[in-house]
């Protein structure tokens, strides 16, 4: 049975597309068939990030439109077989998206991938209610800070009330909280909201701590998923991440803090 | 204060006073969530109602829904400025079948 999952947060520039990027490459990196679809019409993002946006020709809104066939929209990944891409369109209104539509192209995605991974768009109007209607699956996005934590008790409300599954009285929707930038040295020193913190507040199991590392920005610039990278520490907890999403048990790792030596300092995490 | 006080006094941390906001804040999104869909408004207009006669203070109104068996129970503590010698604590209370 395939899966829909949404990365989703409320909040904007949090971490949903890092993660959506990471998520869909570590699924299929083990080997599963996986799709990522941008949801974000309008602000297209998602093939940057996966280092495609020049083979960009169809998009997700030419899908729902019947302007394209799905086979024309969907993006082979360069570097995994396994692994498509449908991006968002760059140019058309909010109201592009509608529920039929996007429905019809989950389930014909459902036939042939095991993974759907949806990129939601930051906010609570239509573009990240349609991201989330169908998922059965959500991760929840939050940075250490007040206005995410909330955001994501708003989004988790939204998953409990909204979503198709909730309107349809089946089992809800399997919520993981995801904490990324995360910094245990401002933790230590009581500056930061601490993992304990923000699961006793938003009260949802714990998929994943994404430390804060400077090699997100090295791997956006470049285009390739900071999974790819195994010697940085988010890379590494993002494989973490896709294990404990597949069902295995990993500890959570790089959350203690750790002193910066001249070398660090000089070079960077 | 004594120096000795001064400097054993401990600053509360921020990530502390996140924390505690959140938990205040959390909770009262939940109720308005849970509570009938009129619920907000109602909240409004009661609130409009006590106004005309005292000023209050937000951050003292404290809502609750609960749910005895068969019917649910709404109460909307509204602490009232000092008066007979600091009493406070007006409810409302509206019953719904
Ligand atoms: N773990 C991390 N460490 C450092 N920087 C990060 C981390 N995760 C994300 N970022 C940075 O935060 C910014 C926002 O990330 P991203 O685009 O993934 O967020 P988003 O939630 O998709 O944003 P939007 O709501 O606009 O779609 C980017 O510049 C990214 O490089
Ligand atoms: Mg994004």
């Amino acid at each position: 049975m395939a899966k829909v999952i949404v990365v989703t947060s409320g909040k904007g520039g949090v971490g949903k597309t890092t993660t959506s990027a990471s998520v869909a490459t570590g699924l299929a990196k083990r080997g599963y068939k996986t799709v990522v679809i941008d949801f974000d019409v309008g602000l297209r993002n998602l093939d940057l990030i996966m280092g495609c946006e020049r083979r960009v020709v169809y998009d997700f809104v030419n899908v729902i439109h019947g302007e394209a066939t799905l086979k024309q929209a969907l993006i082979r990944d360069k570097r995994l077989a396994n692994l498509d891409i449908l991006p968002a369109s760059q140019t058309r209104d909010k109201d592009a998206l509608f529920k039929d539509g996007v429905e019809k192209v989950l389930n014909e995605l459902r036939k042939t991938h095991d993974f759907i991974v949806c990129d939601s768009p930051a906010g609570i109007e239509t573009g990240a209610v349609m991201a989330l209607y169908f998922a059965d699956e959500a991760i929840v996005v939050t940075n250490p800070e007040v206005s995410s934590v909330r955001d994501s008790d708003r989004i988790l409300g939204i998953l409990s009330a909204k979503s198709k599954r909730a309107l349809d009285g089946d089992d809800p929707i399997k919520e993981h909280l995801l904490i990324t930038r995360y910094d245990p040295n401002r933790v230590q020193t009581g500056e930061m909201l601490s993992i304990d913190d923000i699961m006793e507040l938003l009260g949802i199991p714990l998929a994943g701590v994404i430390p804060e590392s400077q090699s997100v920005l090295t791997a956006s610039n470049s285009g390739i998923p900071v999974i790819h990278d195994e010697v940085s520490v988010s890379g590494l907890a993002y494989q973490d991440l896709v294990e404990r999403l597949l069902g295995e048990e990993v500890p959570i790792r790089f959350i203690t803090p750790v002193k910066k030596g001249l070398f660090k300092r000089l070079f960077g995490t | 204060m004594s120096i000795l006080d001064y400097l054993l006094r401990k600053k509360k941390k921020t990530a502390s006073v996140a924390k505690e906001r959140l938990q205040i804040i959390l909770a009262r999104e939940h109720i308005d969530r849970s509570g009938p869909d009129y619920l907000p408004e109602l909240k409004k207009d009661i609130l409009k109602v006590v106004e005309k006669y005292v000023a209050i203070d937000y951050d003292k109104i404290q809502v609750t829904i609960e749910n005895d068996g068969n019917c649910e129970i709404l109460e909307l503590n509204i602490s009232l400025p000092d008066f007979a010698g600091g009493t406070t604590a007006a409810m409302n209370k509206v019953r719904k079948a």
